[in-house]
């Protein structure tokens, strides 16, 4: 806190023989530096203390209850998307889970779409096809430029509620639905054995990870290659393929079925579900794409041309050469735009569909009442996940730092 | 040094600015700011609309004029606040309205635990449904598996929980803060059904592009007594705002209206004179003058006629009043004023 104090220098610092009169010790540099400290750190904590028995003394003379006993208490509505199972008797401690994984699957789906999105148009932005390059322009200039909400209610307006009604569904291969009442997909049902092919998939997966990790020491060693990533795939998609076929294929599937009013059954997601997932993704891919753009021209293009002399493919120079150097630019401000695309998920409380905010800070406050108590929360999701979040990508970050050596 | 310096000096500013409004004084403060701050709900025909030219009216909209009458004789001393429902109840506790007049459902938890004091209420209603003619629907019981609209953080919300919960009926629901985003969602086919308090279903309909397209179930699942809420604690401002609906009320019950409140203050009869202040002073323990209900009388009119103004059967949301639940005690409903005296 107190930076302005000088560090501590030989001739402010007296030897700690000579007795220390009181202006030679309020002369000293450390002295002063830890007494500066001590004051911030009273004063900081004074005013937290402050504002809070502030706000408790006001809200008990305004007669509002604080505390967090409403958490046990049946919350009593409806919530139209709920990926762990909820019912209206639930507390209200589940309805902030509930809100939880709403908003985690939403962000999650979200960063997955917006990266792959984004990779694709970045590398368009910089195609030597002239339409492709532009097209890939455009897509960013105006879709960047234009504000997430009103995309996402023109996405939730102008396309999914203008989807036709349940009995009109348009079907999409035969194992999805779509209509004005959301998407509908088949859900897997597991039956007996089916652990056991779970199981074989983690094996398979352990064993593709110690198949690379062999290939790349060879690599290093012999330089010899070996296709460690085809093998890979080849496990964990072959092992488990076989062990569920030998079980007897022990997976059931919940078709959805059109009954009385819409369908019924399997899988589904709300329409806001699917505006709030392609608006976030499309929105957050244009920053992405300009990311990956810039990353890539980033690196000097001597180094293409040295690979090119060197007589390197033009693929492997991309993954080996290029993209590793570029990543060193790409990440810090690509965990940004997953920190925005969490955060902006929150917009979902403009089309209603049951995200954090809209269950808890919108529907649980104003049922409850504790404004404050469930802000907090809130706030302290929120602050949560993107601290995981940034530690984890800046963590990876560190990792492919250049290293000098 | 310099940061620590101006840490402390924000704290003394927060220190300065979070001086807390003491509760006893809401009349006090209204009076020196000049208008009520009156709290609204999104626009709603019939109850609290907005006209082109910016002016409201409507059942709570008159309500809000009616206080403000009382105080300054001058209904326009009004600062109309349009607020979401979700925020509704912060926006009065802490300070920012000074009451909240906007189809507000008295209930327990509202009235005993989010410092809140309902003053009255001026609008007996119930939840319904309101479905497009086209799906053939005449009744609630034929809902099972249906996907609903329902406004967030309302009762009715916790009411169609309830209700499909107790008829062992499934329902989706799709919720929104935002009426308008709910309406154009029902219209647009993304839900089989749309509940609110039925007054608000007739008053929504009759902004429908084509209302004699959809029906209001005949079924009334709650009950929702809809009145006027102030802040906790401020026992006068409560009794000001409740004294004004009942005299309205009371008034119509003794035939004053706007139209002939003049006339009236040469009543001889006792009950008319206790009102109008020509005789004894019940403003006066509120701090408002002795003829304050001539203020409201003469500005906003008794209660007979804020109804057929806004809602009554010969405005677009015709809501008939005879043999309901919000006519006067005396003609069969549960209109009941408390003695003015």
């Amino acid at each position: 806190m107190s930076q302005s104090s000088a560090p501590p220098t030989a001739a402010i610092r007296r030897p700690a023989t000579t007795p220390m009169r009181l202006g030679a010790f309020v002369n000293d540099a450390t002295v002063r530096a830890i007494f500066y400290q001590a004051v911030t750190f009273a004063a900081v904590v004074g005013l937290i203390w402050y504002l809070v028995s502030n706000t408790i003394a006001n809200m008990a003379t305004r007669g509002m209850s604080a505390g967090f006993d409403f958490l046990d208490v049946s919350a009593g509505f409806n919530i139209a998307f709920t990926l762990i199972p909820y019912r209206e008797g639930d507390s209200y401690l589940r309805v902030f889970q509930v809100g939880i994984a709403n908003t985690l699957l939403v962000a999650v789906i979200g960063i997955v779409f917006a990266s792959a999105l984004g990779l694709v148009v970045g590398l368009a932005r910089l195609s030597t096809n002239w339409l492709i390059r532009t097209l890939a322009r455009w897509y960013v200039e105006v879709l960047r430029n234009t504000p997430l909400l009103l995309q996402i209610i023109a996405w939730y307006f102008g396309v999914f509620n203008l989807l036709p009604r349940p009995r009109e569904s348009i079907a999409l291969g035969g194992f999805m639905w779509l209509n004005n009442r959301g998407a509908y997909f088949p859900a897997p049902v597991p039956q007996d054995g089916f652990e056991t092919v779970l199981g074989a998939l983690a094996l398979a997966v352990g064993a593709a990870i110690a198949v690379s990790v062999w290939a790349r020491r060879r690599l290093r060693e012999t330089g010899r290659a070996f296709p460690a990533g085809l093998v890979g795939f080849a496990l964990v998609a072959g092992v488990p393929l076989l062990v569920y076929l030998a079980l007897g294929a022990p997976l059931g599937w919940n078709w959805p079925a059109l009954r009385g009013f819409n369908f019924v059954g399997g899988f589904s997601v709300p329409p806001a579900f699917c505006a709030l997932v392609v608006a976030l993704s499309i929105y957050t891919s244009c920053f992405i794409a300009e990311i990956v753009r810039a990353g890539i021209q980033s690196v000097g293009h001597g180094q293409t041309e040295a690979a090119r002399a060197l007589g390197v493919k033009p693929s492997r120079t991309m993954r080996f050469i290029i993209l590793p150097q570029a990543m060193r630019v790409i990440i810090p401000p690509l965990i940004s735009q997953y920190l925005n695309l969490t955060k902006n998920s929150s917009l979902a409380i403009a089309i209603g569909f049951p995200d954090l905010v809209s269950v808890w800070m919108n529907t649980s406050l104003n049922q409850s009442g504790r404004a404050i108590p469930i802000v907090a929360m809130t706030m302290g999701f929120y602050c949560v996940v993107s601290l995981i979040v940034s530690f984890a990508l800046n963590a990876y970050n560190r990792r492919i730092l250049l290293r000098e050596r | 040094m310099k940061m620590g310096v101006s840490l402390l000096m924000a704290a003394a500013a927060m220190l300065g600015l979070s001086g807390a409004a003491s509760a006893q004084q809401t009349l006090e403060q209204v009076r020196s700011r000049g208008n009520l701050n009156c709290q609204v709900g999104l626009p709603t025909p019939g109850f609290y609309a907005l006209a082109a030219n910016g002016t409201w009216s409507g059942m709570d909209v008159d309500m809000c004029r009616a206080v403000a009458a009382a105080i300054f004789n001058d209904p326009s001393k009004v600062q109309y606040q349009s607020v979401t429902s979700a925020v509704r109840f912060t926006s009065l506790a802490n300070g920012e309205s000074d009451m909240l007049s906007r189809t507000t459902t008295w209930t327990a938890v509202r009235d005993g635990q989010l410092g809140l004091e309902f003053a009255g209420v001026n609008f007996y209603d119930g939840q319904g449904f309101v479905v497009p003619r086209s799906s053939g629907i005449t009744s609630a019981r034929q809902l099972d598996g249906a996907t609903v609209c329902v406004l967030t953080g309302t009762t009715t919300e916790l009411n169609l929980a309830d209700y499909f919960r107790a008829n062992n009926m499934r329902f989706t629901a799709v919720t929104n803060e935002n009426v308008n985003v709910l309406v154009e969602t029902y219209l647009g086919g993304g839900c089989d059904a749309y509940t609110n308090d039925k007054s608000g279903l007739a008053a929504r309909r009759s902004a429908f592009p084509t209302p004699n397209d959809h029906v209001i179930l005949p079924e009334t699942i709650s009950k929702e007594p809809l009145g006027p809420v102030v802040r906790h604690g401020d026992n006068n401002w409560g009794d000001i705002v409740r004294w004004v609906l009942f005299g309205m009320i009371e008034a119509e019950e003794m035939g004053v209206s706007s139209a002939n409140v003049t006339q009236m203050l040469q009543s001889p009869n006792p009950g008319i004179k206790r009102l109008l202040g020509t005789e004894g002073n019940v403003g006066q323990g509120m701090g408002l003058p002795a003829d304050f209900m001539v203020r409201v009388l003469r500005h906003v009119g008794n209660y007979g006629e804020v109804y057929e103004r806004n809602v009554g059967a010969n405005t677009p949301i015709g809501i008939p009043r005879e043999r309901s639940l919000n006519a006067l005690w005396t003609n069969g409903g549960i209109l009941y004023p408390m003695p003015f005296r």
